[in-house]
Formats: structure tokens, sequence, C-alpha cells
């Protein structure tokens, strides 16, 4: 059976409405030669050659498998035990879209409250929603939850440098047209204390990144004290594989907790799909954007789970609702919850703490090379900025073509001041060979 | 259902106690029984604000659905009810009681007036659930 949705008869009244006798006469705006354009397509191929042609394409790619990878700035290489992949490809979870007679869904429910309690653990938050897009799109939010709270009768936010780039210009797009002030993040030397003598009975939020943009970590009590001696918020955003070393960022008393989960299990996949984390302090719960999933318990006194507090959601509160964003990444946070459960507390530990050793002993090799001088100066993670004594392109191009190593993110891109400054980063994934070849690399780079 | 006949009401099921200058209003028993269970309660106006005739001024939440409450006449605030956030159930059982929700200092006495008394405002409800 054909699934026509209209009839003749609707067709004609349509038409009629809009006041054109057929369906040709509606295209008469539409130039003849652009309607029915010749596609040039080649000649039909069989299914053989289209998946060698694919392949050939996909292996002219470089992944961090065929090479060694030092770059970072934002999504890291990571080892993804089998386990994760092998419980996201089953059928039930890898192919149901949104679940919107959600309560039926109880795997997905269960799988999703499964996530949210393990986000609350690791940042230390008391709830946690289904997810977002990304880490960018999850801090967006968490201004408009700020901008929110305070009914929009503040109109300031500021935002530390040393938060992504990318997070604050998404932030930028999904503020503008509101006649707020993003402040704090022009000056690259705005640290805490700075960004503190910002804040004002005009602030609705203060942003910062832990550890930042640059891997630095900071306590920031101080900034959410002053934060909330002025009624402003205090947003963290974080890299939820640092908090399996380092205190969690409810003991700064923030008040949103965002953070881009793809280390937690998800690949880098150039570029996507990715996770955002979402967490807040409860009494914000109500104003929170995206999906919550609560457990209960059933006419039967059986456990069970449900869509909660949904009157809050665009279905319900439609325009009046404090974000229209229901999309949540049910696979990739999935994959974290996986992911978080098979490497267990310790596991956490213990593949942060190897990041952190193995970058430390990479910034001391890299920070004694003539030429090169480390940019960081206090605590780090796992990533770090070094200047270079040739732009970074040219390192880069040498590091790829000499030794097969992706060398780091070129930090003046985004930051003028930093112009030849590199960002590298160090996982679990590097060897000490392959650091010690990165470091040979870049000594003999400096000499070419 | 009760419609207490010292009370004004609002044709968006608000009530309103007129006192001299001042206003308190709230939602109606109607308005309580027909959303059901009340779960939350938020009151957007702050104290000093001044709020036009038929602008939200709260929002109310149960387990139906969530609702924008709207002043029945212009007024300037000069009370919030503090209780209502902690305690909505207060909504369900003592409408027009312990759940009054604001209170304003009316602006144009005027618009008085123009709310109906209990036996329109019953025969507007009655209308309804037909």
């Amino acid at each position: 059976m054909a699934y026509i949705p209209h009839t003749e008869d609707e067709r004609q009244a349509m038409l009629a409405a809009v006041g054109v006798r057929s369906l040709d006469d509606l295209y008469q705006a539409v130039p003849a030669a652009v309607r029915f354009p010749d596609l040039e397509l080649p000649e039909a191929v069989s299914e053989l050659e289209v998946m060698e042609e694919l392949q050939a394409l996909s292996e002219a790619n470089l992944d961090a498998r065929h090479t060694v990878c030092f770059l970072g700035a934002g999504a890291y290489n990571h080892f993804v035990p089998s386990v994760v992949d092998h419980i996201l490809r089953r059928g039930e979870f890898y192919t149901a879209y949104t679940p919107y007679q959600p309560e039926v869904s109880q795997g997905t429910l269960q799988a999703i409250f499964e996530y949210q309690s393990l986000i609350c653990n690791l940042t230390g938050m008391d709830v946690s929603n289904a997810s977002h897009y990304d880490g960018a799109t999850a801090l967006a939010e968490a201004a408009i939850l700020a901008y929110n709270h305070h009914r929009g009768k503040r109109s300031k936010i500021v935002l530390s440098p040393g938060i992504h780039p990318h997070y604050r210009q998404t932030v930028r797009t999904y503020m503008q047209g509101m006649g707020l002030n993003l402040v704090g993040d022009a000056a690259l030397g705005n640290d805490s204390a700075a960004l503190a003598g910002l804040l004002d009975s005009d602030t609705l939020m203060v942003a910062v990144q832990y550890p930042d943009f640059f891997g630095r970590i900071e306590d920031f009590t101080a900034l959410g004290k002053a934060a909330h001696a002025v009624g402003a918020l205090l947003c963290v955003c974080v890299n939820p594989l640092a908090l399996g070393l380092l205190k969690p960022p409810a003991e700064f008393d923030a008040d949103i907790v965002v953070g881009d989960g793809q280390p937690l299990g998800i690949p880098m996949s150039f570029g996507g799909p990715s996770l955002g984390h979402f967490t807040v302090k409860k009494e914000f719960v109500r104003k929170m954007a995206g999906r919550l999933v609560g457990e209960t318990v059933d006419g039967r006194g059986q456990r069970g789970f449900v869509l909660t507090l949904s009157t809050r959601e665009q279905h319900i509160k439609r325009e009046k609702a404090t974000s229209n964003i229901c999309t949540n990444v049910a696979l990739m946070a999935l994959a974290s919850a996986v992911y978080l459960s098979a490497m267990g507390k310790r596991g956490l530990r213990q593949v942060a703490e190897l990041c952190y050793h193995k970058a430390h002993y990479a910034a001391e090799q890299i920070g004694g090379l003539k030429g090169y001088t480390l940019w960081n100066r206090g605590e780090f993670f796992h990533e770090f900025a070094v200047r270079c004594p040739r732009p970074v392109a040219d390192v880069n191009r040498f590091l790829l073509d000499e030794c097969g190593i992706l060398g780091g993110y070129d930090l003046g891109q985004d930051y003028p001041e930093l112009r030849d400054h590199m960002l590298i980063a160090v996982t679990e994934m590097n060897s000490k060979e392959q650091i010690d070849d990165l470091v040979a690399g870049l000594k003999e780079v400096a000499h070419v | 259902m009760e419609f207490p006949k010292d009370l004004k009401y609002a044709t968006s099921d608000e009530w309103v106690r007129v006192e001299g200058k001042t206003a308190t209003v709230g939602i109606s028993d109607y308005a309580q029984s027909q959303l059901s269970d009340i779960v939350f309660v938020e009151v957007t106006a702050a104290v000093g604000e001044t709020i036009e005739q038929g602008k939200a001024f709260a929002s109310v939440e149960s387990v139906k659905a969530a609702s924008e409450i709207y002043l029945p006449l212009k007024g300037k605030v000069v009370a919030v009810n503090d209780e209502l956030p902690g305690t909505p159930e207060l909504m369900n059982s003592d409408p027009y009681g312990k759940a009054w929700m604001i209170r304003v200092e009316i602006a144009d006495t005027a618009q008085v007036a123009g709310l109906m008394d209990a036996a329109a405002y019953a025969k507007h409800c009655d209308e309804r659930s037909h």
C-alpha cells in the first residue's frame, strides 16, 4: 500500500486556497533550469566497488590508532574497554529512538538513571540530567539556567579565559540577542582573583574550567564564596576523567557542574558524537534543562523508573520552559555509564594517575630541551603548554612526517599572545617510548 | 466547591480579597481541584515590583500540569507568601486561607469593579464543567 497522505480532492482544495491551479503552477517561482537539473551522476557501480572506494577514503584519514597522538584540547585519546561497545551495540539500546512513551522503556530509563547516579558520584552534585550534546552546549545551558534563576534581571556573565575557546563561542551563540554582557575572557592573565574582581550585583554567573584548557588545576573555593556574596552562581566545567583524582567541584560549593563526557568511554571519532554532563545543586532542579529520570515503586511495590519533574519541560511548559532542549545523547551516556562501571572507583583513579604522571614526565623532559619553555606554572593534570622555537605548524609537520606523531594543539589560533605555543596532551595510551620519541622529535626539529 | 462571598474572582480563576487599598490574591477552589495535587509553587514577583493587570506573577505545577498565575489587577507587591514553596499542598487544602499567594497595593481601584462576585464566578465554573 502506497502511503500517500493527501487525496486528490484535498490537494485541489489546498491549491485553490493558495490561489494556483496546479502543482506545476506552484513551482513557477523556481527557475525551470534548476527544477530538474542534470546531476551528472556516475554510472551505477556494484556494492563491491562501493566498499572499495569507501575503504580507500577512510584509509586516507589519520587516526589515533595509526599514529602516536599527543593532541587533546578537548577530545582525548583514552582506552575504551571492549565491554562498552558490546553493550552499546545491543539492538535494544542501539536502535531505540527517544522514548516518547518513556515508562514502557524501563531498560532505557534504568540506563539513564545509572548514568545520572554515576555522574553525581563523580562531581559530588545532587542532581544530574540525562545529558546534553557535549560540554559546550552543557555550559551554554548553565548560562541559561543562571539567567532564569535571576528571572532575567541580571545581565553579566563572567567567563574564565581558561575555558575551552569553542565552549565560550557556544555560550555567546546561545546568549546572543539577550542583551547580556560576557566578560572576563579577553585577557589571558585573568586568574581567579581577577575574575572575582569583575563580580557585581548584576552578575548572574561566573564560569571556570577544571582542569582548564591549559590543563591547570586550581581551587575555586574563594571564587565560589565571592560569587555567592553577590548572589551569582558558580559554574565549573570539568574533565570528568580528572575527577578520578581531583577534589570534586561540589567542594568549591559549585552551583552547576558541567563537562564533556568524551573521555569516559567514548572514542574521539573525528569530533563526535560526544556527551555533555549537566549537574546542579538540588535547589536548581526545576530550572534545569533536559530530561531527568527518577526511581520509584509501582502499584505492586516493585522498583521502577520514570521521567520525573517533566512539568518543567517544553512539552508541558511550552514557551515558559527555561530551555527547549530535551534531547539527550542516550547512547553516549550509556557508553560512559558502562565505562565507569567497568573501570570502577579504583580503575578510574588509576587512569587519571597514569595520565597525570605520564604528562608530568613529558613536561619535565620537554621543559629541559633547549629552545622549549614550559608555559604552565602551578599544578596541572594531563595537558600543558610549551613555547616552541619554531611555529607550531612547522613543528607538527616535522613530527608527523618524520616520527609518525600527531603533535599538540596550536594555541596561537585562539590566543594571539600564545603564538608558537603548543598544547600537549598525554594519556594512559602514550607509552614511555612514545613520549621519548616525541621529546627526540622536538629536539631535532629545533635544529632543522 | 466553595466560593466565599467576601471575595472577588477573575475569569482566569484567581480570587482577590480587597481590604482598603490592598488586595490579597490566590487561586480558587475550582482552580486547585482542576490542577489536582500541587507539587511546586514559585512566586516570580518580588516585593516592591509593580505588576500590570493580567501579567503572570507566579507559576504553579501539579502532577498534571504547569500553570501561570495572573494578577487580576495592577498593583505594587507589598508581600509574598514565603510558606508556599515549602508547603505547596496548602494550595489544595486551604486555597482561600493559608495559600494566599501575594498582596499588592491596588494601583487602580476601578479595576476591582471589573471582577466577578461569588455568584457570577460559581456560574462561570459551572459552565466550564459541562
